[in-house]
């Protein structure tokens, strides 16, 4: 079959969702996309059951933090089409203070761990997973330490200062 | 037999000690437990030999790669990806070279990228002789895991030649390679494709028609193909259940478009399927290593790195004598070198499946984002459900036909 091109895919994509859909760049040939929260799951299940485009295989999901964005969290979600061989990248950006999202679970169980990852390290919470609960971290983390906010180790200490270069 | 039904509390199994019908124990089985082949925990609820339900629990080797790797500039994150699966860390270098150089799009000579292929494949063929290997001790046959691990070894004195390192390699750099290969490190490659198709007969020839080997695999942990890609199955695994799904073929990177080699895929998906598919793979590394030695000898000798002199550092004998060279060390150490904004997502076919590398750069030294798409975390979350049923035996085979590295698994 031959290759999907990324301006069809996205007209179709447009045609379907109109401007819950927005087209952010291009980087290496690799579709990125943006949607809203209350339409990721009818995006995803369209991409995935259309037989037109048939993104069946999840990537993977994970998310990026934007501290000085109002919605600061972006959920992003990488999908394959395998017939194809085309990767499209979805990105949902979500408020930062009450990171919630649904669940993707119900269309990939592969889902699951993903999600689960990126609830321990973010805090998003994915509605409607089975069992979301942290998986790499221990249990009782008070903190989600892939956010900026939270340092990679004590800031305090002033043994590791570099006064010269300021780093 | 009791009637199959899992009793949790969403996270653990429940025992009810008070409870006279109880005939269900709970089993650990790991954090460290010879079987298990690292550290990953499963709770069991076993009735009898047979498994009622199982929850897997990881990251007890941890690291928060992820997090470090905000805070260290490009070149210093390779280390921290060789501790992913450290069996095969070369891929996982070259991977995360290719991924930064896609980023600052530089150009690889054609010959790093033939050298590159070499080593990928080696590590990949020391890989699927761990996997192997074990699978075979796990059965009961402990000699066909001696016979391959030699060959392991000899491919370990290639890595030391080629880097000064064995297993946690570091081999590399962006935009090539930190210095040629040597003469003893070509011959002992040209002298590896020759003694190796033998050894890996005779493995062979120790398993494949072996009857108890085809009793203890056959039929154990069938997969089909949907339930694998639900699961984003990838690698061996996934081409075990049909799927002739590998990234060096639909996505070629370093040149992999010039090579031919076949993909092979199982039928059923079970253990015996994985076993063979990766005996298979291995014969078309050596096919791989192969092509590349030939076309490495048309190439003209000497080139081992690209002509970046803004993310490559130079010789340290230019360093002490010559003016822009120290420049460009300074420049390269201190971080005053801006890289583009974008994002990349970069996969290779790693020795368990499709690596990703999906790095985010605000344009700074170190990473704004970067996340490693492992394929032993994501292969490995259906070992539980898939677990459901099985003899506790059968589960120790199928743990171990998974070849789930731990360090991959918890990054």
């Amino acid at each position: 079959m031959g290759k999907l091109d990324n301006t069809v895919l996205f007209q179709q994509l447009h045609l379907k969702f109109g401007d819950h859909v927005k087209k952010i760049d291009e980087p290496f040939g690799l579709l990125t996309i943006e949607t809203v929260k209350d339409y990721i799951i009818d995006l995803l299940r369209f991409l995935k059951t259309d037989p037109q485009f048939q993104f069946i295989y999840l990537t993977d999901i994970t998310a990026v933090h934007y501290p000085e964005l109002e919605r600061s969290i972006a959920v992003v979600y990488h999908l394959h089409s395998l017939v194809h061989n085309v990767r499209i990248r979805i990105k949902v950006f979500i408020s930062g203070e009450q990171p919630e999202i649904p669940s993707a679970t119900a269309l990939w169980n592969g889902a699951n761990w993903m999600e689960r990852e990126t609830y321990d390290f973010f805090g998003v919470q994915f509605i409607g997973h089975p069992d979301l609960r942290r998986i790499l971290n221990v249990d009782d983390l008070p903190v989600f330490p892939m956010r900026k906010e939270y340092p990679l180790e004590d800031p305090n200490r002033v043994d590791k200062k570099d006064f010269f270069f300021g780093r | 037999m009791s009637e199959l039904k899992p009793r949790t509390n969403g996270n653990y199994p429940i025992f009810d000690d008070n409870d006279p019908q109880e005939e269900l124990i709970t089993l650990n089985l790991g954090p460290t437990h010879p079987a298990t082949h690292g550290v990953f925990q499963n709770v069991l609820q076993v009735d009898g030999e047979r498994i009622v339900s199982g929850v897997s629990t990881i990251g007890y080797i941890h690291r928060a790669f992820e997090k470090i790797a905000e805070h260290r500039p490009y070149y210093q994150i390779t280390p921290l990806t060789d501790r992913l699966n450290y069996c095969s860390s070369p891929i996982n270098n070259m991977g995360w070279h290719m991924t930064v150089e896609k980023l600052l799009s530089i150009e690889i000579p054609k010959r790093v990228q033939y050298m590159r292929v070499i080593i990928m494949e080696l590590a990949r063929i020391a890989d699927h002789i761990i996997c192997n290997g074990i699978l075979g001790v796990d059965t009961g046959a402990f000699s066909g895991f001696l016979y391959v691990m030699q060959e392991r070894e000899f491919i370990y004195e290639i890595f030391e030649e080629i880097c000064g390192a064995r297993l946690t390699t570091n081999i590399g750099r962006i935009g090539g390679f930190e210095r040629d290969f040597n003469e003893i490190a070509l011959n002992k490659i040209k002298q590896f494709v020759k003694r190796y198709p033998p050894v890996l007969t005779e493995f062979e020839e120790l398993f494949n028609r072996n009857r108890i080997f085809i009793e203890r695999t056959s039929g154990v942990a069938c997969v089909d193909p949907e339930t694998a890609l639900g699961y984003s199955w990838s690698g061996p695994l996934l081409r075990a259940t049909g799927v002739d799904y590998d990234v060096r073929a639909n996505e070629p990177y370093s040149s992999y478009d010039e090579f031919d080699f076949d993909i092979p895929v199982g039928k059923r998906g079970d253990v015996y399927d994985r076993y063979m598919v990766r005996n298979e793979e291995m014969r078309q590394s050596i096919r791989i290593i192969e092509q590349a030695m030939q076309k490495l000898e048309k190439e003209p000798r000497g080139v081992f790195h690209a002509d970046v002199p803004d993310f490559y550092l130079p010789p340290k004998e230019q360093v002490y004598n010559n003016m822009e060279a120290l420049i460009y060390h300074f420049k390269i150490v201190m971080g005053e070198i801006d890289t583009p904004k974008a994002e990349v997502y970069h996969a290779v076919e790693g020795a368990n499946g499709e690596l990703g590398f999906y790095l985010i750069s605000d344009g700074g030294r170190s990473p704004y984002r970067l996340h490693f798409r492992r394929p032993s975390f994501i292969n490995y979350q259906m070992y539980a459900p898939m677990s459901r049923g099985m003899l506790l035996s059968d589960a120790i085979i199928n743990m171990s036909s998974l070849n789930i590295i731990a360090g991959e698994l918890d990054a």
